[in-house]
């Protein structure tokens, strides 16, 4: 009696080595409740030790593990086996990112744009300790709480066609960031995050959308940059026709 | 705290074709969306040109919408519908994301507010359409 | 990052307002002027044309999507690999918006 297996055609690519990545298939147990990180796990540790892949928690909080399966950018701890069986499944690195071996890319980019929006509380003058804790309603939390859900997994970026043409763009992501902070009653700071309305900020998204499709946490980056161009547009049309009591 | 930069010369750069939006059924939608403007506009132009026969003559006019009944302009017509309502359609749906509706403590679903804009949008049109009839004369 | 000087959301401001005319009451007017004249269900002259605020409502059902094509077709012609001409697609794209401004103004006070 042999095992069910399922087949897993994983991009290959070796630094200095291969001029291009080429794709290596693997035969794996097939198991009810795997997933493809546990396929990859399999290879790693029983098939082929040289592959090379991100992963972490394997439940779906770290953003380690994003990858393409079948085309799709998604968590590989949260895309089953079963979803794909018995036909064979393409794991490739994550799209739009340059890849630096195998299943692994470079998220420098990405990182430099997160900071670019300075995601922390600016306060136009802090608050001594001794004036006790900032206090929100849950009004005013529910303004800004789904932004705060991003897990960093970088998959709306994989998604976004934009960006892939783009790499200039600031993203959605980093933007949901900066609108996190700037919708946080604390937050004083929204002049700071003036990025966000450069060319490349919100106004290079053609609201194509697919960024809030792949999002596993629901963060819904596309309403954030939406939400945010009506937010300029507003300021920017008052600021004209209103030059007076600039707040 | 900073990390290592990895070697840049080594890094594989895959290109991304102009066929992209080809390559998936939600980009191909996306793209068709972006289009719609193109007929939209295209209409707007004809309709213009109608309205200019006026200053020729009333005769001019009458010609022209006359040659609007041909197979091919009723075929463009049909076109140009299909995409402005599917222009419609998408921006309603766009609309409820962007300006969220809050109803008292709740959030307004976005399907609900999508249905209410297309109530809306057949009101106005059922207005249009009476103004223009009570109008023309 | 210090903020750039940008005209872009006046763009986007033009770009949704035509998004809105277009979505709401351009289908009834194809309906009227592809279907409902030409095939003779309604018969008109041209006569509610000159009435001023019928040349007014004219104006805006034209003019704004015209804007609003403008900036969508921009974009998409820089997403489908015209990136590098972009500055003339701009020109075109935005000015032919400007030129059917002009245009529709100049027709709709001579009728």
């Amino acid at each position: 009696m042999s095992e069910p297996t399922i087949t897993l055609n994983v991009t290959r690519y070796r630094p200095g080595k291969d001029s291009a990545p080429t794709v290596q298939s693997y035969p794996v147990p097939y198991r009810e409740d795997w997933v493809v990180l546990d396929a990859l796990n399999h290879i790693k540790d029983q098939v082929d030790g040289t592959l090379s892949y991100r992963w972490s928690c394997r439940m779906g909080v770290c953003g380690s593990c994003g990858m393409m399966v079948n085309g799709v950018p998604k968590l590989t701890c949260a895309a089953f086996l079963r979803d794909y069986y018995p036909r064979p499944i393409r794991v490739e690195p994550l799209a739009n990112f340059p890849i630096i071996r195998d299943l692994v890319i470079d998220i420098s980019d990405f990182l430099d744009k997160l900071k670019s929006v300075k995601p922390w509380i600016i306060r136009k003058e802090e608050k001594p300790v001794t004036e006790g804790e900032y206090r929100q309603t849950p009004q005013e939390l529910e303004a800004f709480h789904q932004f705060t859900q991003c897990i960093n997994c970088m998959l709306c970026y994989a998604a976004c066609p934009v960006y892939g043409l783009e790499p200039k763009f600031l993203g959605p992501a980093a933007i949901a960031l900066g609108y996190r902070y700037n919708m946080d009653s604390r937050d004083q700071g929204k002049e700071q995050r003036a990025v966000i309305g450069n060319h490349d900020g919100i106004w290079d998204c053609t609201f194509v959308g697919e960024c809030s499709v792949v999002c596993p946490k629901d963060v819904d980056p596309a309403a954030a940059i939406q939400r945010s161009k009506v937010d300029t547009t507003k300021n920017w049309f008052q600021s004209i026709l209103m030059p007076w009591g600039q707040r | 705290m900073s990390g290592t930069r990895p070697e840049q010369s080594k890094l594989y750069h895959r290109k991304m074709p102009a066929t992209w939006w080809l390559k998936k059924q939600s980009y191909f939608l996306f793209m068709l969306r972006e289009l719609s403007s193109v007929f939209i506009a295209l209409f707007l132009v004809v309709y213009l040109v109608q309205i200019y026969q006026l200053t020729k003559g009333p005769d001019a006019y009458i010609a022209f919408t006359q040659k609007l009944s041909s197979p091919g302009w009723i075929l463009f017509h049909v076109v140009v519908l299909l995409f402005a309502v599917y222009h419609s359609i998408t921006w309603f749906q766009s609309s409820a994301v962007v300006l969220p509706v809050r109803l008292g403590e709740r959030l307004v679903p976005r399907q609900t507010v999508t249905a209410l804009h297309i109530v809306a949008w057949a009101v106005v049109s059922l207005a249009v359409l009476i103004l223009f009839l009570a109008l023309k004369g | 990052m210090a903020a750039e000087k940008t005209t872009e959301p006046f763009w986007w401001g033009l770009f949704s307002a035509g998004g809105v005319v277009a979505a709401f009451l351009v289908p009834i007017q194809i309906i009227i002027i592809g279907f409902a004249l030409p095939l003779g269900w309604i018969s008109d002259g041209g006569a509610l044309y000159r009435i001023w605020w019928v040349k007014l409502y004219i104006f805006v059902l034209i003019v704004l999507p015209l804007y609003h094509w403008a900036h969508r077709f921009y974009f998409t012609l820089n997403d489908i690999g015209l990136k590098p001409i972009g500055k003339l697609l701009a020109v075109l794209c935005y000015g032919g918006a400007i030129a059917g401004t002009i245009v529709t103004a100049w027709i709709l006070l001579k009728v």
